[in-house]
């Protein structure tokens, strides 16, 4: 890319445009994968842009999260939160509320509609928290498709109740006994069994990463999270808060929040905004913090910062959250990060902890864990932008699934 | 063409046979006497894996091997160290390509990597993660060794094409759906594939994955130029003498 169209890029708004013909963001993203699975990933990307341009798909996918998943979800004001972390006001936007409990379904009931357009009677899935492995279970059953997921055998452990409820709507669910057991080999085994099947088989991708066009779908899909946001702005006289803030694992709730306020904000009037990515045991430790901590690679398809050893392997990764536990990044917040458009912070599992309890107890919202690393970043905000500021924050999912979890770390009284 | 090019493999009137081996399975002094071994019992061209932590395309047995060697440290620079150590010490060695992702190529270096293989004698790269349309870095890093791209049953005729005249040494035509790993019988469908890719090249076309006994190399020997057996190879390593049994009957059953 010249360097022209990166400064152009750089000031946001209109002159953001990624990605390029060629799926590359900057020089992340691409198509890394074997060549099986070429011409499915073409032909996604041909069914993709059509289903853009057809009324008749962009009426059902909106129909669909109206009337299905209970969109739009709301704006709400956390006052006893700002209080208590010493803002002016703090807006959540309620994905927790969302059919399923988070976000992921935004995505799946779109990616499954493209399954169908396709002619594809089968979805598969990674999963990691189990949130997108129930999202694509569910929009499977409502969509009348067969669906398998694929799921790391220690997240299983973590997270039986998401593992039970796929089942209950008809999933398979296929345990994944390779490395760590959890989201990353669950991806690789996806992708490998997707080599096999991939005559009858669409692959409902969970986040903004894997091969080219995945990371847009993914963000096509969930950006209604940042429309809606810029349209309740106005509705509730926020004009521009002064920060915006996500978790970013793979990235696919913060892209769908920050890539609508990008493109349609210019510099200047654009808030800050800030992804919180895992530091699980802190940085010198084991932890999943890919841009703070990795280096430019390739891994399940596409070129990213990425978590590695000296030899190019992918390092484990580690986050008391199995959503935010992934030795990579979505390319597109790889790009971000390199043009300065979105900061990105660490956040250990110990203050997503405390600020679970805080959300649990000052609010009366159990949130995610992924989500309670967004709400950590709250404090550090009001040191920086002071006591009248602003925040709002995209509130990924619920925090059911996360209660063995905390008890174990010894909350609510064990 | 490099001077240690691949096609030299398929010079003879019968169908080439390609051995698979994973560097440093069950340690590296053993994996070297198999890959001795294997040329020894008549291989005509030496595919030596790497191993790495995200082995997208290959099954269970290559994986595990895989594994084994990447707990003790093997990576890339082993396996071109250990091609040279071949390479060196054989009079008349067979052409040797390195099947490796494509992260451990980034992470030393592209032009790194080449200069290494082409000091060692290695012939080119076969590299699964990497679709003939990615390759423009590598392609241009890599002067003096060929790369292989892989064709597959899906693939649109328009990306044949490509792969038929990016390629150089052999095209590597993926028989199946799937990844590696020993199948049962000859794909359905596998000779109109071979023509398929025959028709998109001038360079010999050598088919893989699934071919794991004499018989299989003897079907698919009939239909292609040249036969890519790993997995069942792989599953022998930790025995050089068993390599060698097991590759003389495959390349007796290829004439």
């Amino acid at each position: 890319m010249s360097d022209r169209t990166r400064e152009d890029a750089a000031l946001g708004g209109a002159g953001y445009r990624t990605p390029d013909a060629r799926g590359y963001y900057g020089p992340y993203g691409g198509r890394f994968v074997p060549e099986t699975v070429m011409p499915a990933l073409e032909e996604l990307e041909r069914v993709f842009d059509d289903a853009l341009t057809d009324d008749a798909f962009l009426e059902q996918f909106g129909s669909l999260l109206a009337d299905y998943v209970g969109r739009p979800t709301p704006l709400y004001r956390a006052r006893r939160l700002a209080e208590a972390v010493g803002l002016g006001a703090v807006w959540l936007k309620r994905e927790d509320l969302a059919h399923t409990g988070a976000h992921k379904i935004n995505n799946t009931i779109g990616q499954c509609l493209l399954a169908r357009r396709m002619g594809k009677p089968r979805v598969i899935a990674e999963t990691g928290a189990g949130q997108h492995g129930v999202a694509t279970a569910t929009a499977a059953a409502l969509l009348g498709l067969e669906c398998a997921v694929f799921m790391g055998s220690e997240d299983i452990r973590r997270q039986s109740l998401n593992v039970y409820k796929s089942r209950l709507l008809g999933a398979e669910v296929v345990p994944v006994e390779e490395g760590a057991r959890t989201l990353a080999e669950a991806v690789t085994a996806t992708l490998r069994h997707w080599t096999e099947r991939v005559e009858d088989t669409f692959y409902v991708l969970g986040s903004a990463l894997g091969p080219h066009p995945y990371p847009r779908v993914v963000r096509e899909f969930q950006s209604v999270i940042g429309r809606e946001l810029l349209a309740q702005f106005d509705e509730h006289g926020i004009g521009t808060p002064d920060a915006v803030c996500a978790c970013v694992g793979g990235g696919s709730n913060a892209i769908g929040t920050f890539h609508p306020i990008v493109t349609g904000l210019g510099e200047g009037e654009r808030p800050l905004l800030v992804g919180a990515e895992a530091a699980g045991e802190g940085l010198d430790g084991r932890h999943g913090a890919s841009l703070a901590k990795g280096e430019p690679g390739v891994m399940h398809g596409f070129m990213s910062y990425l978590l590695q050893d000296e030899r190019g392997n992918p390092i484990e990764a580690h986050s008391i959250s199995a959503g935010l536990d992934y030795p990579g990044i979505g390319p597109e917040h790889a790009y971000l990060h390199d043009l300065g458009l979105v900061r990105y912070e660490p956040v250990t599992d110990e203050e997503a902890l405390v600020a679970f309890e805080l959300l649990c107890r000052g609010e009366g919202i159990i949130p995610a864990l992924e989500s309670s690393h967004a709400l950590a970043l709250l404090p550090r905000l009001a040191v920086e932008l002071g006591s009248d500021a602003v925040v709002v924050l995209t509130l990924s999912g619920r925090g059911d699934k996360d209660v063995d979890i905390v008890r174990e770390a010894g909350l609510g009284g064990g | 063409m490099a001077a240690e090019g691949l096609q030299r493999a398929f010079r003879h009137d019968r169908p080439a046979l390609v051995t698979y081996l994973m560097t440093g399975y069950p340690d590296r002094e053993t994996s070297l006497a198999s890959v001795r071994a294997a040329a020894r019992a008549g291989a005509d061209l030496i595919e030596l894996g790497v191993p790495y932590g995200d082995p997208l395309a290959d099954g269970k047995t290559i994986r595990g091997a895989g594994w084994h060697a990447l707990f003790r440290g093997v990576g890339l620079a082993d396996a071109l160290e250990l091609a040279r150590d071949f390479i060196a010490a054989e009079d008349d060695s067979p052409p040797v390509a390195l099947m490796t992702y494509y992260n451990p190529m980034l992470r030393m270096g592209l032009d790194r990597v080449a200069e290494v293989a082409r000091e060692a004698g290695v012939g080119g790269f076969i590299v699964p993660d990497l679709p003939v349309d990615a390759a423009d870095e590598w392609l241009a890093a890599s002067e003096g060794l060929d790369t292989v791209f892989l064709a597959a049953p899906t693939s649109t005729p328009e990306r044949l094409r490509m792969v038929g005249e990016r390629s150089s040494g052999f095209v590597y035509c993926v028989s199946a759906l799937g990844v590696t790993g020993v199948r049962d019988g000859i794909a359905p469908g596998l000779t109109a594939l071979v023509e398929r890719v025959r028709a998109a090249t001038e360079l010999p076309v050598a088919v893989g994955f699934g071919i794991g006994t004499p018989e299989a190399a003897a079907l698919v020997g009939s239909v292609a130029d040249g036969v890519i057996v790993g997995s069942a190879i792989v599953a022998r390593q930790d025995d050089p003498d068993d390599v060698e049994r097991f590759v003389a009957s495959l390349r007796g059953a290829l004439g």
